[in-house]
């Protein structure tokens, strides 16, 4: 009451003397964070938050800082040549964003894919999924300020890098799929080591789950916080673990089967709450669903075969035009390719999971607190330099 | 054989135990060359005490420093000085000495949880000396204040954290007499000095002229006064057990029952209440890093930073020490040192000096053991939540801390009026010490 009436009289006097009050507005009680692209909570990405109090208002992503110009680098180089940079956008995936490649160029020239072949690309992509997944888990788990989450995954994470390692002789960015199939055969002792590592990190899982999954700090953050309903999810173009936690049981694998995946028997994983816990939790399930897969691939290979189709030198194929896409650990994963008959694409689309779940970000942080910011950015299974390719 | 690059590999420990004796060489000869003399001239100016009945010449001071048996009488003298008391023991050294094993055995406790190796190389032992090589990486960084930041608070107020959480390591009886100020509202001044904290935390976060800091600040100063209150309160029914404020008697009070039987819960807020004061994880909301980059200390550099660290080290010290004086019996624990030691009787000088005899208690020392064993096993249980647990959201945290805490407090306070009124403790009680 007092200060109304002193904001009155204020206002009176200040009439009578001819000046213009100046009234605070909304948009001063703001104030404006920029988080990204040196914060340690953003990555190689920036978006900018409005705050009122603890609230944010306001987000304005901002994209665009690791563009590589990947597409146009595509048209200058032949079908070959452009694998090794085009795993650079994701060198944690890059056995999946090179098999959708692959995938799309052997529709273009129409070659066939020995079946040992397309064994060896999907353990490789599944593998190379648990090396993602995990490295996803540990950020996710220094974002919520988890410090033992951060250093568990990262060192199991080794246990598939070795795998890999031995599978295509990289570490981490391996170039191993080609059109027509992979570089190299499995070496000797490599399925028995795969699944030692497998049985040892399925107790490994276990442990994960009791010390982050079922703690109840954890819970108490990230439980209805960032809610994505169904309907809003289809609407936004959200793709992968962030598409099947808000309810919808969409896997690329099962919906379009490429390769041997009609052949192997799994469930796709999602989760009915839609919050950042479904969000957290779903690439869990899918790691715990991977294993499941390698398993009964390493059961079923061929023992014996080629692994790669023979190609011409500079492989071409009629003009046309093709689009394959794969269940990479982001989601769905395209690549539209255009060829005018010429042993170099006419031009290459990349469609990432990264770039759609990306869009969700405002839509759930507006409304939210500060604090859950990284918990529902993260949550969103973003890796900023694929969105930017 | 040995290129450039391999000098480091070969490590060899007689060379480690080599260039000790040369530099413990160095030192003698620096001493008796250059410090003796310098000790000499400055001891001829100084009043020096009597000792055993004798007038101190310098003459007398330094064949005492080389008689070993009249070396103890003159540290028995230095020990029952109020700068001793102040400086070293139970002061800032013992503190600062607790600080840096604490940080260390952080550092390795958390590595081991985390399936990681922790420091390593400095100090060839398990990293031992990587503390000191951190410390005098921060000595020697440039201090970056940044531009528009108000420079007295801003250089004032780590000076202010460290000398606060010193002031409040002066209140803590560590054996029976040893405290630096034995006051009898020593309770209510340790809660007073507490206050300090959000202040300077707020008074930094406002100087540095930044977003994520002043973010930090407030969320700071929220944090800190919601568990104050249930921090308080717990404390308040051990004073209404012991009947006192005075912390020596509060921890005299218990020699056979420590408190923590009777209240519980009022350790459990007790211990929450410190977590959240420290900003430890889970309740590091000021220092988050994902969100506020680093919270109010986030325009701190080089030894500013440092002595925020030393303050918050020394801190967490201060206020172990004060969960095992209120809740586990301070000093209390079965006599395990001998009446003296070595044989009883008569023994020769050098036996004298081995065996400590005029300045060993062992009442004293038996005191200063069990405290600290159980101050830092306190200590290792403060560490423990920050390999388990996630950080917690400022709701859920002002809720624990105003709803939760407070209504736990109040209950154990019931249980320990209960306890007075029934006659089990208070003047005349069963179970009160006589």
């Amino acid at each position: 009451m007092s200060t109304e009436y002193s904001n009155k009289t204020l206002e009176k006097e200040s009439n009578a003397a001819g000046l213009q009050i100046v009234k605070e507005s909304e948009e001063d009680r703001l104030m404006t964070l920029s988080v990204g692209p040196q914060h340690p909570g953003s990555g190689h990405f920036r978006f900018t938050v409005k705050v009122d109090g603890d609230y944010i208002v306001h987000c304005d992503p901002d994209p665009g800082y690791v563009h590589r110009g990947e597409e146009k680098m595509c048209e200058y180089r032949n079908f070959i040549q452009n694998i090794p940079h085009l795993e650079r956008p994701v060198i944690h995936d890059s056995n999946n964003i090179t098999y959708s490649y692959s995938l799309a160029v052997e529709e273009l020239t129409n070659i066939q894919v020995p079946r040992r072949g397309q064994f060896i690309r999907a353990i490789a992509s599944e593998l190379n999924r648990q090396v993602y997944t995990l490295y996803w888990l540990a950020i996710y788990g220094i974002f919520l300020g988890h410090s033992t989450m951060f250093m568990w995954p990262t060192g199991d994470r080794e246990l598939f890098i070795d795998l890999l390692e031995m599978l295509t002789g990289a570490r981490v960015t391996h170039a191993f799929n080609i059109p027509g199939g992979v570089r190299n055969d499995m070496p000797v002792g490599f399925s028995e080591k795969c699944l030692r590592q497998i049985a040892y990190f399925e107790k490994r899982l276990v442990e994960y789950e009791n010390i982050f999954y079922n703690n109840p700090l954890m819970r108490q953050r990230t439980e209805g916080v960032g809610l994505l309903t169904k309907e809003e999810a289809i609407k936004l173009g959200v793709t992968g673990s962030v598409l099947r936690a808000s309810n919808i049981p969409y896997d690329i694998r099962k919906a379009e089967p490429y390769d041997v995946y009609n052949e192997i028997d799994f469930k796709v994983q999602y989760m009915k709450s839609s919050d950042c816990f479904a969000r957290a939790y779903v690439p869990f399930l899918d790691m715990k669903e991977s294993c499941y897969i390698m398993r009964q691939l390493l059961d079923k290979i061929p023992q014996s075969g080629e692994v790669r189709a023979k190609l011409q030198p500079n492989p071409k194929g009629p003009a046309g035009e093709s689009y394959r896409r794969v269940e990479s650990g982001r989601g769905a994963l395209g690549y539209y390719i255009i060829s005018d008959g010429t042993p170099k694409p006419y031009r290459v689309k990349i469609s990432v999971g990264s770039f759609r779940n990306m869009l969700a970000l405002p839509y759930l942080l507006v409304g939210s607190k500060l604090a859950d910011m990284p918990s529902i950015y993260w949550a969103l299974n973003y890796w900023p330099v694929e969105a930017d390719r | 054989m040995a290129s450039r690059g391999s000098r480091i590999v070969e490590y060899r420990f007689g060379n480690f135990v080599a260039s000790l004796i040369w530099l413990i060489l160095i030192v003698l000869i620096i001493v008796s060359l250059a410090a003796l003399p310098v000790i000499f001239i400055i001891l001829f100016y100084l009043p020096l005490p009597p000792v055993n009945g004798q007038v101190l010449t310098p003459y007398l001071f330094l064949s005492m420093m080389v008689d070993p048996t009249r070396t103890l009488p003159v540290l028995k003298f230095i020990m029952h000085t109020e700068l001793f008391r102040v400086a070293v023991f139970p002061g800032f050294s013992y503190a600062a000495i607790f600080a840096a094993v604490t940080i260390f055995v952080e550092r390795k406790f958390l590595a081991k949880m985390q399936l990681r190796v922790g420091p390593l190389y400095a100090g060839k032992i398990e990293g031992i000396f990587q503390l000191i090589a951190d410390g005098l990486k921060l000595i020697s960084k440039e201090i970056i204040i940044p531009s528009g930041a108000d420079k007295p608070i801003f250089w004032a107020a780590p000076i202010a954290f460290v000398a606060a959480a010193a002031a409040l390591i002066s209140l803590i009886p560590v054996a029976p007499g040893w405290v630096v100020s034995n006051t009898d509202v020593g309770l209510v001044a340790a809660f007073a000095i507490l206050g300090f904290f959000p202040l300077i935390a707020l008074l930094f976060s406002w100087a540095s002229n930044s977003k994520y800091p002043f973010i930090g600040g407030l969320r700071a100063l929220h944090q800190m006064i919601a568990f104050e209150i249930p921090f308080i309160l717990s404390a308040l029914s051990v004073v209404i057990l012991s009947g006192s404020l005075n912390l020596t008697h509060i921890a005299a009070s218990q020699t056979p029952y420590w408190y923590i039987f009777f209240l519980p819960i009022s350790a459990f807020v007790f211990f929450i209440s410190s977590l959240a004061e420290l900003e430890r994880i889970p309740f590091d909301l000021p220092e988050a890093e994902s969100e506020i980059v680093a919270g109010w200390l986030t325009e701190t550099s080089g030894m500013i930073y440092g002595l925020l660290q030393l303050g918050t080290y020394i801190k967490l010290y201060a206020l172990a020490a004060l969960f095992v004086t209120l809740f586990l019996g301070g000093w209390a624990g079965p006599q395990i040192f001998p009446q003296v030691l070595g044989p009883p009787g008569q023994i020769s000088p050098l036996m004298q000096l081995l065996t400590l005899r005029p300045i060993y208690n062992a009442v004293t020392v038996n005191a200063v053991f069990w405290f600290s064993i159980k101050t830092f096993g306190i200590i290792m249980l403060m560490l423990l939540p920050r390999g388990i647990n996630p950080r917690i959201r400022i709701d859920i945290l002002l809720h624990t801390g105003w709803y939760k805490l407070i209504v736990l407090s109040f209950i154990n306070m019931f249980i320990a009026l209960a306890l007075v009124y029934g006659g089990v403790f208070g003047p005349g009680g069963i179970l009160t010490p006589h």
